[in-house]
């Protein structure tokens, strides 16, 4: 924007402010965006659209079909919807996504908040300190500590249940990957719900609280309604991100027998360690289109968000 | 040192918003020239395109003798000072006024030698080594100001230089900015929405309105004697009279009852039933409390708001052609509800046809022919 | 009127037990698995179970005879700082001309660049992100990393600078533009230093990205002797045999270190601003 004499009441004269303030110029502009856009067209948007035609072939990593693929049409497709370990993954992962996203680190998340949020001093930075570490540590790292957690032999929850030999990896593997993904998720529902609870207008609460409100009348009357945007808005980004999560692999390659095998690593195995790349491009396609569903659905849900706002102010 | 010639500019933004419309002016080498206009009219973007920061449609630009149209910003030889000064925040004083010189190149003793010469000559000795966001209002200006002085430039330009500065300041900048002009001697061009400081500082003004200048001239001219409607409302910081009426013979009729002598240098040019406008600034009409020979060349009514200006006041008289506002000096206040007359001073009354200006108004006209004598 | 008196000091003290529990039993969910983290690096006989150490530095000492372990800590800095220099030159480039030059369309294009970055994840393109590599010969190189995770991150990035830029008045690369500057000079001179805290920003999100990334490398890189810590490290408690316990607990804690310095230090200089989460 030029620097508007008066400001924004000198709408004709500025509404069409300098194109080019810096003085570069189209072609130098070009060249200056140019080298982004390369990157993201060949290593972003390229692959995705290549999935397309991948998707429809029977590519492999090795033998005849790696060298000189076959145009298979809509097989993959077909095939992956009457699999049955298809199946299995698409249950695992709606489990996964339900009950680490959805319930586990949205509930907890928001309790966290809730409870810390007019609190100050050590325990709330204690709180907030271990929430936060669980979430930036390396998840390499983070995989080998909860498996030493739940080693079966010298697990430290053995031990402190006084359960020894119990195989939780083994015997209870997607409800050790849900906790798991629970307790290193939470933090971005913590912060955000915090952000969200400091919004909150203190009155509000206070009203609440002389109308003797219980806690569950406050959230319900005072809190949601003030928040419900965030909700919505923090479930679908947080499912997003925990539908694409790979650290489950790390613990558990998907394993015993597949059964904490959510939709990523069913991609890679398929994929790369069966060599179907074929097949694999064609689950990765449908894991992009439910992607999509899922950012659309943000980003309306955004947009009503703005307007709500806007509205909320005329 | 050098003027600035500009012909037939034209700037069109795409979206067809037209911001200059075929202007045409001449700021003379060493004069302090003012663009006066109302949000909108294009004078950020006339100045601008001096500055080569905007390029025009159509139409040239020179600055002495020199064809600048085509030039990038850099080569144009011009300083100038933004409406937020723009002072490079991660920069000290010192590298703010000497950046010029460091894009010319010239070695750092001599850059930080030049730039504590142009500080002291602005009285910011002291700040060198501060940053923009330490500095006052009025401190962050002069160093805006010492920075476009640094190289010296032919052409100053100034971008609503006082707004950003609080009311009493905004005094002291004024009469300081004036007087460095005078020193400096450099042709200034600067813009603003205040008629009152185009009215203080300007040598001459140009007031704009819709991309066009409608009148130029020596802040006297153009108070006295504004070429339109436009201007006459515009300038004055009580905005002048205008009240609608017929010609009648040697008379203007303002409603039923208020008949003006028609103003001097406006007889012959005009027909019994023009439809004109009488105008005249509340300072040049005289308030009478008596009210013998009402509607006999004055204005009379009720008077309906007396509102404090301090040493004078202003008179809200319900006369019978309108409302007309009247400065009434101290001690001679009425009160309201008083009845009153206002009348006109001698060679004052402006009368516009079609929303010109139809005379000249006897002294006025004299006066200001002497003052466009201004030294060269 | 007393009896409702006790009856709330009752409900109250309820509630404080409550929340005294809720409290205790989150820390020890949040803490229990990272106690290991704390003591077994510093234990003479490192075990599975988390127990206060009987001290020693001594298991530092297994990090240098691992051929692995310094050379991968090398690896990930390497891919982390090719990967943030070009991230943020090319993002900081794009960002600048895309706020102050109008094109038609651009904020179209930044969205749709935007949706795309989050909906085409490194899982859900795994797929033609390996042969896309394996046919420009980028398997087994490290410029393929950075490249591929280059590609995934620069729609965010730039999207953090330009609100940057968009933030700085543009009066100031118009005064240096009348002094006579340059674009080149005035990007250096003025826009640089001005969005400096932008430029870190993303420095900094794109190194933790890359810090903690597993699945690219482990994807594209073969050669143990060019995997990243976080490759290194899923390698050294599932190949065979015993786990050795003191050299996993130390790298662990080496690896992690530079991450939690990092959130130290953006939080301290910039208090913790929330991006987006500076991690996903």
């Amino acid at each position: 924007m030029a620097p508007a004499t008066s400001p924004p009441a000198e709408a004709p004269g500025r509404a069409a402010p300098a194109d080019d303030a810096a003085g570069l110029g189209r072609a130098r502009a070009a060249a200056f965006v140019a080298p982004a856009l390369v990157l993201i067209a060949v290593f972003l948007v390229f692959p995705a659209l290549w999935t397309l035609y991948l998707g429809t072939t029977d590519y492999r990593l090795t033998g005849v079909a790696a060298s000189d693929p076959r145009f298979v049409g809509l097989d993959n497709y077909t095939g992956a919807l009457g699999d049955p370990e298809f199946h299995r993954s698409l249950w695992l992962t709606l489990q996964f996504v339900l009950g680490s996203a959805i319930l586990g680190q949205t509930v907890l998340g928001f309790a966290i908040a809730w409870v810390m949020r007019d609190r100050t001093g050590p325990v709330r930075r204690l709180v907030e300190a271990l929430v936060l570490l669980a979430w930036i540590l390396p998840g390499s790292v983070i995989a080998f500590l909860w498996i030493a957690l739940l080693d079966r032999d010298a697990g430290t929850l053995n031990a402190l249940l006084g359960t020894p030999g119990t195989a939780w990896l083994l015997d209870h593997p997607m409800l050790c990957v849900i906790v798991f993904n629970v307790w290193r998720g939470t933090a971005f529902s913590m912060m955000l719900y915090g952000a969200a609870l400091g919004n909150v207008p203190p009155s509000h609460l206070e009203t609440a609280r002389l109308a003797g409100a219980s806690t569950w009348q406050t959230l319900r009357d005072a809190v949601f309604p003030r928040i419900r945007g965030h909700v919505l808005t923090s479930l679908l980004l947080v499912s997003l991100w925990t539908f694409n999560d790979f650290t489950p692999f790390l613990i558990t390659a998907g394993g015993p027998d597949g059964r904490s095998e959510i939709m990523s690593v069913y991609v890679y195995r398929t994929a790369l360690d069966d060599g179907r790349l074929g097949f694999g491009a064609a689950v990765s396609l449908l894991m992009i289109l439910v992607n999509l569903v899922i950012a659309l659905v943000y980003l309306r849900a955004l947009r009503r968000r703005a307007a709500e706002r806007a509205g909320g102010m005329a | 040192m050098a003027g600035i010639t500009l012909r037939g500019l034209t700037k069109d933004y795409p979206g067809g918003v037209r911001a200059l419309d075929a202007l045409a002016l001449e700021i003379a080498d060493g004069e302090f020239f003012a663009l006066l206009g109302p949000s909108g009219c294009g004078k950020t973007t006339l100045l601008r395109t001096i500055a080569g920061l905007e390029t025009a449609t159509r139409g040239s630009v020179h600055i002495g003798d020199a064809d600048v149209t085509r030039l990038p910003p850099g080569r144009r030889d011009v300083g100038m000072v933004f409406q937020d000064y723009a002072l490079f925040p991660h920069m000290t004083v010192t590298d703010n006024i000497a950046y010029p010189l460091r894009i010319k190149k010239r070695g750092r003793a001599e850059r930080h030698e030049a730039a504590a010469g142009v500080a002291s000559s602005l009285g910011l000795d002291g700040l060198l080594r501060r940053r923009p966001g330490e500095l006052s209002g009025g401190q962050q200006q002069r160093v805006a100001l010492a920075r476009a002085m640094a190289a010296r430039p032919r052409v100053f330009l100034l971008d609503e230089p006082l707004s950003n500065l609080d009311a009493r300041l905004r005094l002291e900048a004024r009469t300081f900015l004036k007087r460095l002009q005078r020193e400096l001697g450099v042709t200034t061009v600067f813009v603003t929405h205040d008629q009152a400081e185009a009215l203080a500082m300007a040598d001459r003004m140009a007031v704009m309105e819709a991309g066009r200048v409608r009148q130029v001239g020596t802040p006297a001219e153009v108070f006295r004697r504004p070429a339109s409607l436009f201007v006459a409302s515009f300038i004055g910081s009580t905005p002048m009279n205008l009240l609608p009426g017929r010609v009648r013979g040697e008379h203007v009729v303002l409603g039923e009852e208020t008949v003006l002598p028609l103003p001097e240098g406006t007889r012959g040019t005009l027909a019994d039933g023009d439809e004109v406008v009488y105008g005249i600034r509340p300072e040049y009409l005289d308030f009478l409390q008596d009210t013998t020979g009402a509607g006999k060349g004055t204005f009379t009514g009720r008077v309906a708001v007396v509102e404090n200006l301090g040493s004078s006041s202003l008179v809200t008289l319900e006369a019978a052609g309108g409302l007309v506002h009247v400065v009434v000096g101290e001690g001679r206040e009425p009160a309201a509800g008083d009845r009153g007359r206002a009348r006109p001073r001698a060679g004052r009354a402006l009368l516009f046809r079609n929303g010109g200006l139809v005379n000249g108004g006897g002294d006025a006209m004299t006066e200001s022919a002497a003052m466009g004598e201004r030294p060269g | 009127m007393s009896g409702g008196h006790g009856a709330s000091a009752v409900r109250e003290t309820l509630r404080r037990i409550g929340l005294a529990t809720f409290v205790s039993a989150l820390l020890g969910f949040f803490s229990l698995p990272l106690l290991w983290l704390a003591f077994a690096p510093f234990d003479a006989g490192p075990e599975l179970t988390a127990s206060l150490p009987e001290f020693t530095l001594r298991n530092f000492e297994v990090l240098l005879d691992n051929p692995y372990a310094l050379a991968s800590l090398r690896n990930s800095v390497l891919l982390a700082a090719g990967t943030a220099a070009l991230v943020v030159a090319s993002a900081a480039l794009a960002a600048y001309a895309l706020s102050r030059v109008r094109v038609p369309g651009r904020d179209a294009l930044l969205y749709a660049l935007l949706l795309l970055s989050s909906i085409i994840t490194g899982t859900a393109a795994m797929v033609p992100v390996f042969l896309l590599a394996f046919n420009l010969n980028l398997i087994d190189s490290r410029l393929g990393v950075i490249l591929v995770l280059t590609g995934g991150l620069l729609p965010t990035a730039i999207f953090i600078l330009k609100d940057f830029t968009d933030a700085t008045p543009p009066s100031y690369e118009e005064a240096a533009r009348v002094f006579g500057a340059s674009p080149f000079q005035v990007l250096r001179h003025v826009v640089a230093p001005v969005i400096r805290p932008g430029l870190a920003t993303v420095t900094v999100w794109t190194v933790a990205q890359v810090w903690g990334d597993f699945l690219m490398p482990f994807l594209l890189l073969r050669n143990p002797d060019k995997a990243p810590a976080s490759v290194i490290m899923y390698t050294f408690y599932t190949e065979g045999g015993q786990p050795n316990l003191a050299l996993i607990s130390t790298f662990s804690l080496l690896y992690s270190l530079p991450v939690v310095a990092m959130y130290l230090f953006v939080s301290r200089r910039y208090g913790f601003r929330f991006h987006g989460g500076i991690k996903r």
